[in-house]
């Protein structure tokens, strides 16, 4: 009875608004003088990173009289939700900002263009190929990453100064032991040497997991993923456990916090280093009190060296778009070297570029700008992001099993039976 | 002995009310704390209640970074419109159903209750390919279509427990006086109708006002999004936000709400409880 009491409403604001509205467009993405239109929906937040988007499209439609791009402001938070919607009715935007580990569905799910033959050779040789990894799923490329970030140690410069420790570079960074040792030091007074901010615990220990040698995640030869537990895949979670449980160098109270969280506490000397995104250090320069000094160390390091697993921003093109050659266009006006280090200093962030990396305006030692470059050709992609089932593993096992390793409830046995016997299990049925 | 135990029930029953206003009221006064705090002092390790360096910047960022006024405009077209056609419609089916109790208007009733259960997340990919077939993405006629669709069950429910406060014996004796069918719907049960029609009306605007996920995924360019999808473009990946500028602006969203609920919320209980005693 319910339906009818809808029915009769949706028919008298239906007749309302048809009375109202007309005809519509073309619906080939063209306006009324035949001009092209392509809409870009935009994740910039930050002042200055929404500004440098909407210069450059300002720059685009001033030179590019045929061919108009709309800036359509989307939200991080809700990306996926409303990409979903929009790719099931058809309507999604052009030129799509995104994560590459929220890719994965949208490409298998055929939303996505492939950009092999859409885009330049310039553009496609600028970014290393590690970078296209992070993107390619199957044989296609779904989007272009084009900034990262990697983790990085901030430090209040007083403590460790006073400390006498060892300050790593990224040349002679820290090992998973001395850095360690290091906290130990570090901790007294009220004060702990580190504060982990694992809200997210997954992301965090297979990202910094590859600097150990970690993978946990081994593709076979008939392409079937299995997770495996080896030497390298217990330093990190290992030490960050003991840090918490046996040292007591690290906050256990930050354990549940969010990045942003632990920096009143980072400001308040509570915590001598914490380890964030690259791009927190916008909130760091914001936030810190006044005369307050920090710096940025690379992350400790292991087997791998500096490397680390990272979700590149992306951009794509809608496969739906009637106007695919002009939106990979665009792609490619909007990533030119000098445009990329706009988008990379606004949203204080690292381009994947090599030109722009190598543009001296990112080799500062202001805000800690040359440790991230240091770092950035050792960048890799986030392991298992594009393996089928991750996102499950994720939020069903993993999550809760490293929650209650780190809080010391469980023991290592419990993690590793966890996360790979529950882990397998889940991966199967999605690799059947 | 009886007065004192009904004394210190009493006082019990302040206690506990206090603490439930205490426990509600601050999300919201902490917010109006964060929304006149400059960037160092919410970064602060020692976070106090008023602002040390009270500031409007957050304000003024807010403002400068994010279309507010024009989503504010947006918003308020959608739920004021919303309300006026939810009511219109809900209004005379209200009536029917209060007077004419049957198996049938039951089952309605039951029905609407059960719907208000259904998921955002089951109707929006339909309801989506329906406006899109009538040119309406991206248009606040399609968003306040379903917004007059999604208001109307309550709508209703509330509006069928006011008719049924408005004695069928005054209805009778205009009768008797001569006055016809319409005569006695104009000049006797809509006036004894009318503030529980502006009080569903009230709630539907805030309904419609607080509503978030249907806009976002209803409307694309910036001209056209309400405030709540305005709000979350403060908020960056992974949890980060421009906090102040955030607060500011959520504050400013979250007064016209509370002026309207303060307004109506003694209707509100007026109308669950309407009916419930016979006299």
């Amino acid at each position: 009875m319910r339906a009818p009491v809808r029915t009769a409403a949706a028919a008298v604001a239906t007749a309302l608004a048809l009375l109202l509205t007309g005809c519509a467009g073309t619906g080939d993405g063209r306006d009324g003088n035949g001009r092209i239109e392509i809409d870009f929906q935009s994740l910039a937040w930050q002042k200055e990173s929404v500004d440098a988007n909407k210069q450059l499209v300002k720059e685009w439609n001033e030179t590019h009289p045929d061919i108009h791009v709309n800036y359509v402001q989307g939200s991080w938070d809700t990306v996926h939700d409303q990409l979903l919607t929009s790719f099931e009715g058809d309507e999604a935007p052009d030129v799509i900002h995104d994560a590459s580990d929220d890719l994965a569905d949208f490409a298998y799910g055929g939303y996505l263009a492939d950009l092999r033959t859409l885009l330049p050779g310039r553009l496609t040789a600028d970014i290393p190929q590690q970078s296209w990894r992070t993107t390619t799923f199957g044989d296609g490329v779904y989007g272009v990453p084009f900034l990262q970030e990697p983790r990085v140690l901030i430090a209040n410069t007083e403590i460790l100064k006073e400390s006498g420790v060892r300050i790593p570079t990224p040349g002679s960074p820290w090992s998973w032991t001395e850095f360690r040792q290091v906290t130990k030091e570090l901790t007294g007074k009220g004060r702990y040497g580190v504060a982990w901010p694992l809200k997210e615990p997954v992301s965090v220990t297979l990202n910094l997991g590859l600097s150990a040698g970690g993978r946990l995640f081994h593709p076979g030869a008939d392409g079937k993923v299995t997770i495996r537990a080896e030497a390298g895949d217990r330093i990190v979670p290992g030490t960050i456990h003991d840090q918490v449980n046996t040292d007591h160098s690290a906050a256990r109270t930050a354990l549940g916090m969010g990045g942003s969280d632990t920096l009143p506490g980072f400001f308040g000397g509570k915590y001598a280093m914490v380890p964030l995104g690259f791009s927190y250090r916008q909130q760091v320069v914001e936030q810190a009190p006044e005369g307050f000094e920090w710096t940025v160390l690379p992350a400790p390091v292991g087997s791998g060296g500096l490397a680390q697993g990272v979700s590149p921003q992306t951009l794509s093109v809608s496969e739906a778009s009637p106007h695919k050659k002009e939106a990979a266009q665009f792609i490619d006006f909007l990533l030119r070297p000098q445009n990329m280090v706009r988008l990379a200093k606004g949203d204080w962030m690292l381009p994947t570029g090599t030109a722009a990396l190598a543009d001296p305006a990112l080799h500062t030692d202001k805000d800690g700008w040359s440790t991230g470059v240091a770092v950035a050709k050792e960048l890799r992609p986030a392991p298992a992001q594009s393996v089928r089932g991750y996102p499950e593993w994720k939020d069903k096992v993993a999550t809760p099993a490293l929650q209650e390793y780190y809080s010391g409830a469980i023991g290592e046995g419990e993690l590793r039976k966890r996360l790979v016997d529950d882990g397998n299990r889940v991966l199967a049925r999605y690799q059947r | 002995m009886s007065l004192r135990t009904s004394r210190s029930a009493r006082a019990g029953q302040y206690a506990a009310l206090l603490g439930y206003l205490v426990f509600l009221a601050f999300p919201f006064l902490w917010l109006i704390s964060t929304a006149f705090k400059p960037a160092r002092e919410l970064g602060s390790l020692h976070p106090t209640w008023i602002p040390e360096h009270p500031t409007l910047d957050n304000f003024r960022k807010a403002f400068d970074e994010q279309p507010l006024p024009q989503a504010a405009a947006n918003s308020l077209i959608a739920a004021l419109c919303a309300a006026v056609v939810a009511v219109l419609i809900a209004t005379p089916m209200a009536y029917v159903m209060a007077r004419h109790r049957s198996r049938l208007s039951a089952a309605t009733s039951g029905w609407v209750v059960v719907s208000q259960a259904f998921p955002f997340v089951l109707l929006i990919i339909p309801l989506f390919l329906i406006l899109k077939h009538l040119h309406l993405i991206n248009t606040l006629w399609g968003l306040i279509m379903v917004y007059v669709v999604w208001a109307l069950p309550f709508a209703l429910w509330m509006l069928v427990g006011y008719v049924r406060a408005v004695p069928t014996e005054l209805e009778e004796a205009a009768s008797v006086d001569g006055a016809g069918r319409l005569r006695t719907l104009v000049s006797v049960t809509a006036p004894l109708l009318a503030p529980g029609i502006v009080a569903t009306a009230l709630f539907a605007f805030i309904t419609a006002w607080n509503e978030f996920f249907f806009a976002l995924v209803l409307l694309k360019t910036p001209e056209k999004q309400t405030l709540p999808v305005v709000l979350t473009h403060f908020i960056g990946a992974e949890g980060a936000a421009d906090l102040g500028p955030l607060a500011a602006a959520a504050f400013l969203a979250t007064l016209p709400s509370l002026v309207v609920f303060a307004i109506i919320q003694r209707r509100i209980t007026g109308s669950m409880l309407a009916g419930a005693v016979k006299s």
